[in-house]
């Protein structure tokens, strides 16, 4: 008989592998106590956090704790059905209020994850002689969500307009196309061209969507997202986004103004074939939201941050994702797994957790060690972060090589 | 040589900037067993294909394809 289990064998000979090295598990961390969006108690010890992805800090926010609270006595624990069904009490409503208010659009659809808002609406939107055009890095929830569905599926070169643009040429005129972009790509932290994206999404009469995960609540003067920033309210057509990254929470969105949006709700299965948020989680990202709307200083706070983390790194002579700070994510570039476990484990003992990142995941099969800032990083923690960077590197030989 | 030797010849030559194991081409030659080529060198390749022949080769239809004589067969009806 077979084992099933056998085609993992190669993954659990090189886990192994890693393990007998001696050091400590980077996918098996365990927080043992939050003591607050940027500090946790990892193995008994005081710990920075940066590469959380919790970039506004919201997760001690008094109101959105209340908020949480309140509603948590008001309406119990969990809907315990559908969105479409008994799964829709009054704050899920209140919360797409908040997103349509926040994003000044007509239309917002509430998912209880964020990769389940990429599936739901992806595998939905475009049917069996539809075109998807997506960015080969794109999540992996953008690629299930196609897999889910029917669609033509076509790839083009990562962040390559001209690329995008043969390829849309090549689809037949009259064929329904959405082209499927992201703000912020999130495993090196670079910056979609938007502005070219989206010219050439239109000359092709294709739709636009466009995952703002990572952007969210500091790109724009709204906080919006790179469309925002750029200028491109109006062009895009629907917005994917997550409470999971700034608003604090958990649970995922698609908002449009197309005027036939709301049917989204009849046929998305994974909308529909899930239990919906518990109120407690989306009145707290209700809250959230709409005080991430006014969050000017945050969003100057995330960004002075991650100007001096960047610079920090690159002048100890670490190569970094991007070569200007894009984004809060700020990836550390090392090809060996090992080193960078290495370095990974030393910058934990010097109290900093950082996050791993490995192939698949990762583009040209680079292992990386992601930071992501928080606007509450204090000043002394940045210095904290940097010193333990330059020692962990130095040890790890991740600097002398 | 017929239509088919020359886009079998055509996609040999352009297997050969991606064959670092120096696999000899055959028909029944498969990308991913044969070849060991990883997602980002399938993309090249498609693309380098695409390019070649003019066509448009959807991740749906690569899914379908495993072998060299699948892709000449593929190229074929799509050029057609």
């Amino acid at each position: 008989m077979t084992d099933l289990f056998s085609k993992f064998d190669a993954l659990i000979a090189e886990r192994s592998a890693l393990m007998d090295t001696g050091v400590r598990d980077p996918f098996g961390i365990v927080m043992e106590q939050i003591l607050s969006p940027t500090e946790a108690v990892i193995n008994g010890k005081p710990t920075i956090l940066v590469g959380t992805y919790n970039y506004m800090g919201m997760t001690f926010d008094p109101d959105v704790i209340q908020a949480g609270k309140d509603a948590l006595d008001t309406y119990g624990t969990g809907t315990n059905g559908s969105r479409m069904a008994n799964g829709t009490h009054a704050p899920h409503m209140d919360c797409e209020a908040a997103l349509r208010d926040f994003y000044n659009m007509k239309h917002a659809m509430v998912f209880s994850t964020g990769y389940l808002a990429n599936l739901g609406f992806v595998s939905a939107i475009a049917g069996k002689d539809d075109y998807i055009i997506l960015d080969a890095d794109s999540h992996a929830s953008i690629y299930d969500g196609c897999s889910m569905g029917n669609a033509q599926v076509v790839r083009f070169r990562h962040n390559d307009v001209a690329d995008l643009d043969k390829r849309l040429g090549r689809i037949p005129a009259d064929a329904g196309k959405l082209v499927i972009i992201e703000g912020v790509y999130s495993m090196v932290g670079d910056v979609a061209p938007l502005v070219e994206m989206v010219a050439v999404a239109k000359k092709h009469g294709a739709m636009i969507l466009s995952d703002e995960a990572h952007s969210m609540g500091f790109f724009g003067a709204n906080g919006r997202g790179v469309y925002e920033e750029l200028g491109l309210e109006g062009d895009v057509d629907f917005i994917v986004g997550t409470f999971s990254k700034s608003v604090g929470t958990v649970g995922g969105y698609v908002v449009s103004n197309h005027p036939k949006f709301e049917v989204m709700r009849l046929v998305s299965r994974p909308y529909i074939f899930t239990a919906s948020l518990p109120s407690p989680v989306v009145a707290m990202a209700a809250t959230s939201i709409r005080k991430l709307k006014h969050a000017h200083n945050k969003r100057q706070h995330l960004w002075e941050n991650t100007r001096s983390v960047h610079a920090g790194l690159k002048a100890m002579g670490y190569t970094l994702g991007t070569e200007t700070p894009q984004s809060p994510i700020i990836a550390v570039m090392l090809t060996d797994q090992t080193q960078a476990v290495m370095t990974w484990q030393m910058l934990i003992d010097l109290g900093v957790y950082v996050s791993v990142a490995r192939p698949p995941a990762t583009p040209n099969g680079m292992f990386l060690l992601r930071c992501s800032l928080c606007a509450e990083h204090t000043p002394e923690q940045i210095t904290t972060i940097l010193a333990a960077f330059k020692s962990a590197g130095q040890m790890s030989g991740a600097l002398n090589s | 040589m017929t239509d088919h030797d020359l886009t079998f010849s055509k996609i040999a030559q352009q297997i050969e900037a991606f064959n670092k194991k120096k696999v000899v081409i055959t028909e029944a030659t498969k990308f991913q067993h044969d070849l060991e080529w990883d997602s980002l060198t399938v993309m090249d390749f498609v693309a380098a294909i695409e390019d070649e022949f003019d066509v448009m080769i959807t991740m749906n239809m690569q899914a379908e394809i495993e072998t060299v004589g699948q892709l000449v067969k593929a190229v074929e009806s799509l050029a057609s």
